[in-house]
């Protein structure tokens, strides 16, 4: 394209759309030109209908467990049925020779967990004996012709194991003679919210901890200029992600080429780890995707059971299919980690505060990530703040990230502590917020979810007469905004005048491919269902991760301005046929034209003008307009944070201790919003979620065995239709000029929010505080003083 | 997953077992090749029943292992894989289809147990290339994120709109009251089951 100066250009910013303003950004010439508000648009903005919902519908959507591939073998994991064992011998034999197996190894993958450092001054010597650390820890693989003969198979392995004392409560692991998880300090990624990752951290016994960074000012002169503290403990329990469609993957090793269907929310990225894993060049690993029945975090990486897959794949050399059951997807497939969190809050009269700390432990079983997050740290204004995180490792799975990592828990703490705070300062929770949080797009929300919810007619905590007692409580999110931006798409016409999108970014449910088609639709004055969009496969250019909310920021921009320069080839194309300048052309409604719209050709005719049968441009995410924030590699934070503000409306039942919600209001915002009826679906699931995990959820283990008793969905209690409350979903149009599109996401912020909104909500209706989730009937009751309490939590 | 006997492991195992016996005994043992009259089943020395099922109005001969499921049979022989399966022991309602107009869990009946009963899938819901009114109503109303649920979704409220004219929030409630929806769809699904049923009755 044209050189590469960069041109001032003017953008729409602000969040009301009759008062909107401009701001001016230097952009390249690359870029294209600022998109006006959504109102003025044809079809960004507007509730265009799921692509993919006709296949949806029909059942003719393919997921990774509708693959078949000719001579596609079946595979089954054999997993520890003990919490901590040495496995002395393994015999496959039986297995192997069992009609029908093609194969059958050893398993002893441990992504996901933390692992031990080697003794300093040691160098890397024979590998010490393979040790199970949690049930469910993947002990060997077999594939076989038929799911039944690899089923009858894996009861042939003969398996010799040395229990060894577990420890599988997480008060029972900090104690001093607790049996430990692993004999010595451990590292490890940290995918579960906050706290440790790869730098050096004291490690004594199961505890691994205090992680301090984060914290800044001093909070001893804090707390001592306060005029009142509040505190409190609250514990959250461990959460499973539950996807419907169990992780799966079908592997298919080739001479000189591996392919693996799988149920990812990261194609790249598991690309590029298969490749790693493997010792193959990128060029020759391909991962596909089409339809993917829900991740939450916990399909992010290529994991254990695809590397089982893979080899047996290798060994069989042929297709291996695998699919996780309930059970084995309960008990190794991630989760969110329990966390135990001290907050203290010191405040002056006027609100303000002075001293803010967390003091937390979690435990991710045997991952590291039990922190809770930014949250604490960033929504308010605080110079003083202070952060003390620690992981607490039980024989359990490891816990991974999940919808809003760390600061789904945090903010189910902090939350209720700024209501307690407005409580004791006498001032509406709403007002206090005014005075300490920075964000104006959260006080516009608040004001709107004000107004929608009612939120005048709260009364006094624990007023009503009961037995049934309604209240009212307000919570709020915070999430970064999130970039990759190693973040890549093509678009083609062709010279039939069809088009088409490709990027390996996939659709996970979130609908990004009905937005791509829009966007492009846009740009070229075509309609969505006109554009072919090919997403979901690494052979095409490089699309960003599913997760972390950053989908939509990162991969819109790219297809709008690889939209636009490939738009730029037509019009040169057909410039003089049309008799006048490319840069005077304009496409809009099927046609190209010029600008005074004079003379003009649809779309179709203008393609056969083209030299060649198709004309591209890739595109990549460019920086956000007005710079980034941070960036860490890849990954960039965008300068302005996502909102969201969430009212809720229950009504508890003294008697029986059982709590309703009747209403949430959420109020979100997301940059310009692309697909309103999208964004409201994802708004109610993660509402859904979040009510979810408040009232029901609990992965529950049990200490005496180390078993999981609930590693199914009848146990594991999660909210359906009949616990759906009204839900009511607002989303402001945010426009702050920073990218082609300035669209960010919206997953998790919308499921942060819910749990502290209802904990203050039952606050408000019963009188008394619930520090511990689930808010089961039987913690309200023994809130209200009616059963004696129990015990902590696991 | 090894060691532990579930409640899927004994319906399967009773249910081989009951075939073994029970297929003889009843007289219904045919010779390979003569299986599939009516609902016939049949061993056939491999291990294998010959059954007929009739699904989505065509009768279908297969051969099968005798403990699979309905939603095995039609996921793996058949090669309908609009049926999902989420959980496999009716848990989630993923695996829906119609039995005699009834919607069932498909994990939860053995495909030799259906007998002359007549099964719609998902694939058999739409009339050629028009949807049914639910269908229509849920791409509508985006009553779907990851889509794994819909299939049973659909079943279960074409079963309810077609057998009540007007049901209220509630009753579409109830009605998919045992359907697991992990992305939180319900609010869409709601108003997409609402909208069906008047599409039907105007
Ligand atoms: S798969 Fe049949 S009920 Fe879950
Ligand atoms: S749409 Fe994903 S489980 Fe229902």
């Amino acid at each position: 394209m044209a050189g590469n100066e960069l041109r001032p250009m003017q953008y729409p910013v602000g969040i009301d759309p009759a008062a909107l303003g401009e701001v001016e950004r230097r952009v390249s010439p690359d870029e294209a030109p600022p998109l006006p508000p959504n109102a003025r648009l044809a079809w960004i903005g507007k509730a265009v209908p799921r692509a993919n919902g006709h296949a949806k519908v029909t059942g003719s959507a393919l997921f990774t467990v509708d693959r078949k591939l000719p001579g596609m073998l079946h595979a089954r994991l054999l997993r520890s049925p003990w919490p901590h064992a040495r496995v002395l011998s393994l015999d496959l034999d039986a297995a192997a020779r069992y009609p029908g197996v093609r194969a059958a190894l050893p398993i002893h993958e441990t992504v996901g967990r933390a692992v031990p450092l080697p003794p300093p001054g040691t160098s890397p010597s024979t590998p010490p004996a393979r040790q199970v650390l949690y049930v469910g820890d993947i002990v060997a693989g077999v594939a076989a012709a038929t799911p039944s003969a690899a089923e009858a198979a894996l009861r042939l392995v003969h398996v010799e194991y040395q229990p060894l004392p577990f420890v599988a409560d997480i008060e029972g692991a900090r104690s001093g003679d607790a049996p430990h998880v692993f004999d010595g300090p451990v590292a490890g990624d940290s995918h579960a919210g906050g706290a440790g990752g790869d730098v050096p951290i004291a490690q004594q016994g199961n505890v691994r901890g205090p992680d301090r960074s984060g914290s800044r000012g001093n909070v001893r002169e804090g707390f001592a200029q306060a005029e009142i503290v509040v505190e409190g403990e609250f514990r959250t329990q461990v959460q499973t992600h539950c996807c419907l469609e169990t992780h799966a993957v079908v592997a298919d090793w080739e001479a000189d080429q591996l392919t693996v269907y799988m149920s990812t929310q990261y194609t790249v990225g598991v690309r590029d780890e298969l490749a790693r894993v493997f010792g193959l060049p990128l060029s020759r690993v391909r991962v596909v995707v089409d339809a993917m029945g829900g991740g939450f975090g916990s399909k992010s990486g290529a994991g254990n059971y695809v590397r089982a897959a893979v080899a047996l794949s290798r060994q069989a050399k042929a297709p291996v299919r695998l699919v996780l059951d309930r059970r084995e997807e309960q008990l190794d497939s991630g989760n969110r980690p329990a966390t135990v969190q001290r907050v203290r809050v010191g405040a002056r009269r006027d609100g303000s505060l002075s001293a803010v700390s967390v003091d937390s432990y979690g435990t991710a079983g045997v991952g590291i990530g039990a922190g809770v997050g930014n949250f604490a740290q960033s929504i308010y204004s605080c110079a003083n703040f202070a952060i003390a995180q620690s992981d607490v490792f039980i024989n359990a799975g490891p816990g991974s990230a999940m919808r809003g990592p760390g600061n789904t828990p945090g903010a189910f703490a902090f939350e209720q502590i700024i209501d307690e705070l407005a409580e004791r300062l006498a001032i509406d929770p709403l007002a206090l917020r005014d005075r300490i949080d920075p964000s104006a797009v959260r006080r516009a929300e608040r004001r709107i979810g004000a107004a929608h919810s009612g939120w005048s007619r709260r009364h006094a905590p624990g007023s009503d007469a009961g037995p049934v007692k309604r209240g009212r409580g307000v919570a709020q999110s915070f999430w970064g905004a999130n970039v990759q931006t190693n973040s890549a798409c093509e678009v083609r016409i062709l010279r039939d005048g069809s088009v088409e999108l490709l990027s390996s970014v996939q659709d996970i449910g979130t609908g990004i491919g009905t937005v791509l088609a829009q966007v492009v639709a846009e740009e070229l004055g075509l309609r969505p269902g006109d554009i072919v969009v090919r997403i979901g496969d690494t052979d095409f250019p490089a699309g960003p991760p599913s997760y972390g909310s950053m989908t939509t920021a990162s991969i819109t921009p790219p297809a709008r301005n690889a939209s636009h320069q490939v738009l730029g080839k037509l019009f040169d194309a057909v410039a003089s046929a049309l008799g006048a300048a490319p840069e005077n052309l304009v496409a809009v409604a099927g046609r190209i034209a010029t600008a005074d719209k004079s003379r003009s050709m649809s779309f179709r005719e203008a393609a056969t003008h083209l030299r060649t049968e198709r004309i591209s441009a890739v595109a990549s995410r460019s920086d956000d307009y007005g710079g980034f924030a941070r960036r860490f590699g890849d990954l960039a934070s965008a300068r302005n944070a996502l909102g969201g503000v969430q009212f809720a409306e229950v009504s508890v039942d003294v008697h029986t201790g059982s709590v309703h919600v009747e209403r949430i209001v959420a109020v979100h915002d997301c940059g310009r919003p692309m697909n309103p009826r999208q964004i409201e679906s994802q708004v109610q699931g993660g509402v859904l979620m979040g009510l979810s995990y408040a009232l029901y959820e609990e992965r529950v283990l049990d200490r005496n065995t180390g078993h999981v008793l609930n590693a199914d969905l009848e146990y594991y209690k999660i909210g359906r239709s009949r616990d759906v409350p009204e839900i009511e979903v607002i989303f402001l149009e945010n426009y702050q000029g920073m990218s082609a599109t300035d669209a960010y996401g919206i997953a998790e912020p919308a499921n942060i929010a819910t749990a502290p909104a209802i904990a203050n909500a039952v606050y408000n209706a019963i009188g008394v505080r619930v520090r511990e989730l689930p808010m089961t009937p039987a913690k309200i009751l023994s809130a209200l003083g009616r059963i004696p309490q129990r015990s902590g939590g696991q | 997953m090894t060691g532990t006997i579930t409640r899927r492991d004994f319906l399967k195992a009773t249910g081989a077992a009951m075939t073994g016996v029970a297929v003889p005994a009843a007289g219904l043992c045919a010779a390979p090749g003569e299986a599939g009259q009516g609902a016939g089943r049949a061993g056939n020395g491999s291990g294998l029943l010959a059954i007929s099922l009739n699904v989505n109005g065509a009768e279908r001969r297969i051969e099968i292992e005798a403990q699979m499921t309905l939603a095995e049979v039609l996921r793996g022989p058949l090669d309908m894989t609009g049926t999902k399966v989420g959980c496999d022991r009716g848990a989630c309602s993923a695996c829906t289809v119609w039995v005699d107009r009834v919607p069932v869990a498909s994990c939860m009946m053995l495909a030799v147990d259906v007998g002359e009963r007549k099964v719609v899938t998902i694939e058999g819901l739409a009339r050629g290339e028009e949807l049914h009114p639910v269908q229509a109503a849920f791409i509508a109303h985006d009553a779907m994120q990851c889509g794994f649920c819909t299939p049973g979704l659909v079943m279960s409220c074409a079963a309810l709109v077609e057998s009540k004219p007007n049901p209220s929030i509630e009753e579409i409630k109830d009605a998919i009251s045992g359907h697991l929806c992990r992305c939180g769809s319900y609010p869409h699904v709601f108003a997409a089951a609402m909208d069906a049923a008047k599409t039907l009755k105007g």
